[in-house]
């Protein structure tokens, strides 16, 4: 692939996306336009955590990329494979082993450690779009942490649903000074974000932001003194693979015995708990 | 529980001074605000548009530039306790001060101090951002004439409530709801309607609510733009019955915008009257009715129903 530049994009586009980066990691939680570029493929398809990729990655690293959770997942497979052309790099579907680690929408079970980058792929990178629809006025809110409006928000959901209702892209309140979207990862997700050996980038290559969670950085999720967040509860149900209970579950019906089974999201962590002899209990499709 | 957030043994019930509005009267510590030499320009502004304009020249409009002259010149003491009335035909800057001094919009010239921040002697109409968002969401409540602007609409009633709460660092849905509560039953709300939507309410409960919003956070200062300007007489008297008797209990300093002058004698023991953007009389209010000494008072009052 000669006809490319290593790693697609071209020398002075990755300088600026590193230069941003490391804004980023400067200011934890802060969002930092930076200059999208064009990429084969669509913009909202994972355009910004790829260029994040695409400016970090070396000849020597080893990279991971997974979708909600799978390494298999037609996103995931084509992204590493444009990856794969333009780079040559080594990739795995081992957690442990990747140095970077792209994502859609969920962190890997398994914990990460300092040597490691997480990227997360977002959709929409500010929190409070939620309850205002005017760019600048968000920035202008987030300059001067006027945050309020957000809590009504949570406060009008536990009014009228006895709990906060959002189930994945929860606000976060990084480093005690920006409310942050964590990108539509599920509440299970979220305390991992929290004092986290590993760093954390987020890219929205739509949206043109890059933010940024580094290690040991604390990441609280919004609560009230008396509706403290949760995590997803499956009720005690387990993996019909791996039979784990602690892991983030997916939902599926069996449709030949039009029963709900539930499966690991983190199939990399699922296999591998299959290959040390764990068994679920449940048939699995 | 008492709404009043600070000690009112040494206050001033229903204090009336007669000074003129340009002089500080009473103690500073008494002086919840005071407002030096306001102005605000709307348009380029030129070195003319003081002298220019003005109840002298009966226009706000300045005939060089072209720039309105909304307010100029504007001094005012408030102390606690007290109810000062603003009073003035449309267009006489009565509203852009007070928005000013809840910096809905930005103020051209002049000093406001308010008791409660930096000792009272720093400006706060050059505060920055910040923290003007911490004198309004702490020191001051605001209801509007149109309750469109003051509550938003697609919150719920103890939502609008909450906000003033929670930026005033409330974090606990109970205690919010508590106090919600307890301010709509102040406010002569059913508290059952906690959860329902403003735009159910009828006007005069919706401003009610925008009153027990006002007060959630035991403002010193609490500014009434027109509050009963779009009411029907029989709820008007309620509301104004409403704000005096939780004046009269929580001894806040009010600033009541009106151009109805039996509502400026019903709440105001002080008033100032306005006209193109100065203020051309003031003091006590029985005085300024009985006796007024500005033509244009003298023209205000005999135009009285």
């Amino acid at each position: 692939m000669r006809s490319y530049n290593f790693a697609f994009i071209d020398e002075n586009a990755k300088r600026e996306i590193r230069r941003k980066i490391l804004k980023a990691v400067a200011v934890p939680g802060y969002q930092v336009p930076f200059g999208s570029r064009e990429l084969p493929i669509a913009r909202g398809w994972g355009t910004g955590g790829l260029q994040l990729t695409f400016a970090l990655i070396g000849p020597e690293d080893v990279l991971k990329v997974i979708d909600q959770g799978c390494d298999g997942s037609v996103n995931a497979v084509n992204l590493r494979n444009l990856v794969v052309k333009t780079t040559g790099v080594r990739t795995t579907y081992e957690t442990g082993e990747a140095s970077i680690i792209q994502t859609r929408h969920r962190i890997p079970e398994e914990p990460l450690g300092a040597e490691q980058i997480l990227v997360l792929q977002v959709p929409f990178p500010d929190a409070l779009r939620a309850v205002e629809a005017s760019e600048s006025r968000t920035r202008e809110m987030h300059s001067e942490m006027d945050y309020h409006s957000m809590w009504v928000y949570l406060y009008e959901d536990i009014v009228r649903w006895g709990e906060v209702t959002i189930g994945f892209r929860y606000p976060v309140l990084v480093n005690g000074r920006y409310i942050m979207d964590p990108s539509p990862i599920p509440r299970w997700d979220v305390p991992r974000l929290n004092m986290a050996e590993n760093l954390f980038l987020f890219g929205a290559g739509r949206e043109k932001r890059i933010y940024a969670v580094p290690p040991h950085t604390a990441v609280t999720p919004l609560e009230f003194q008396d509706h403290p967040f949760r995590v997803e509860d499956f009720g005690g149900q387990a993996c019909c693979r791996c039979g784990s209970t602690d892991t983030f579950l997916n939902e599926m019906v069996d449709t030949a015995t039009d029963r709900k089974i539930f499966f690991c999201s983190d199939t990399a962590f699922c296999d591998r708990r299959l290959e040390v002899g764990k068994k679920g209990e449940t048939r699995c499709p | 529980m008492s709404l009043s957030g600070y000690d009112t043994s040494g206050a001033c019930k229903g204090c009336v001074s007669a000074g003129i509005p340009d002089t500080v009267t009473g103690s500073r510590d008494e002086t919840v605000l005071e407002v030096r030499n306001f102005s605000k320009i709307y348009g380029p502004s030129c070195p003319s548009c003081l002298e220019s304009t003005g109840p002298r020249h009966n226009t706000s409009v300045c005939p060089k530039c072209g720039s309105t002259v909304a307010c100029a010149g504007v001094s005012l003491t408030i102390h606690r306790g007290e109810i000062l009335g603003l009073v003035g035909e449309s267009g006489s800057g009565k509203s852009t001060l007070v928005r000013c001094l809840y910096f809905d919009d930005e103020a051209s010239g002049g000093e406001a101090y308010l008791a409660g921040y930096g000792d009272g002697r720093a400006n706060i109409l050059t505060a920055g951002a910040q923290q003007k968002r911490h004198i309004r969401n702490h020191l001051m409540g605001m209801v509007y004439q149109n309750p469109h602007l003051g509550l938003k609409m697609y919150f719920t009633c103890g939502g609008n409530i909450a906000e003033k709460l929670l930026a005033a660092g409330f974090c606990h849905v109970g205690r919010i709801r508590e106090k919600a509560g307890e301010l709509l039953r102040r406010t002569e709300i059913p508290p059952e309607r906690l959860d329902d939507l403003p735009a159910k309410f009828s006007g005069g409960m919706q401003q009610r609510v925008q009153i027990a919003k006002a007060l959630a956070n035991d403002p010193p200062l609490l500014l009434l733009d027109e509050v009963t300007t779009g009411l029907d007489v029989s709820v008007q008297a309620r509301v104004l019955d409403l704000i005096r008797s939780l004046q009269r209990e929580l001894q806040s300093a009010v600033v009541v915008v009106s151009h109805d002058l039996g509502v400026i004698r019903l709440l105001a023991g002080r008033t100032a009257v306005m006209k193109n953007g100065r203020v051309v009389e003031a003091g006590l209010t029985d005085q300024i009715l009985e006796d007024p000494q500005h033509p244009y008072t003298q023209l205000l009052v005999s135009s009285q129903l």
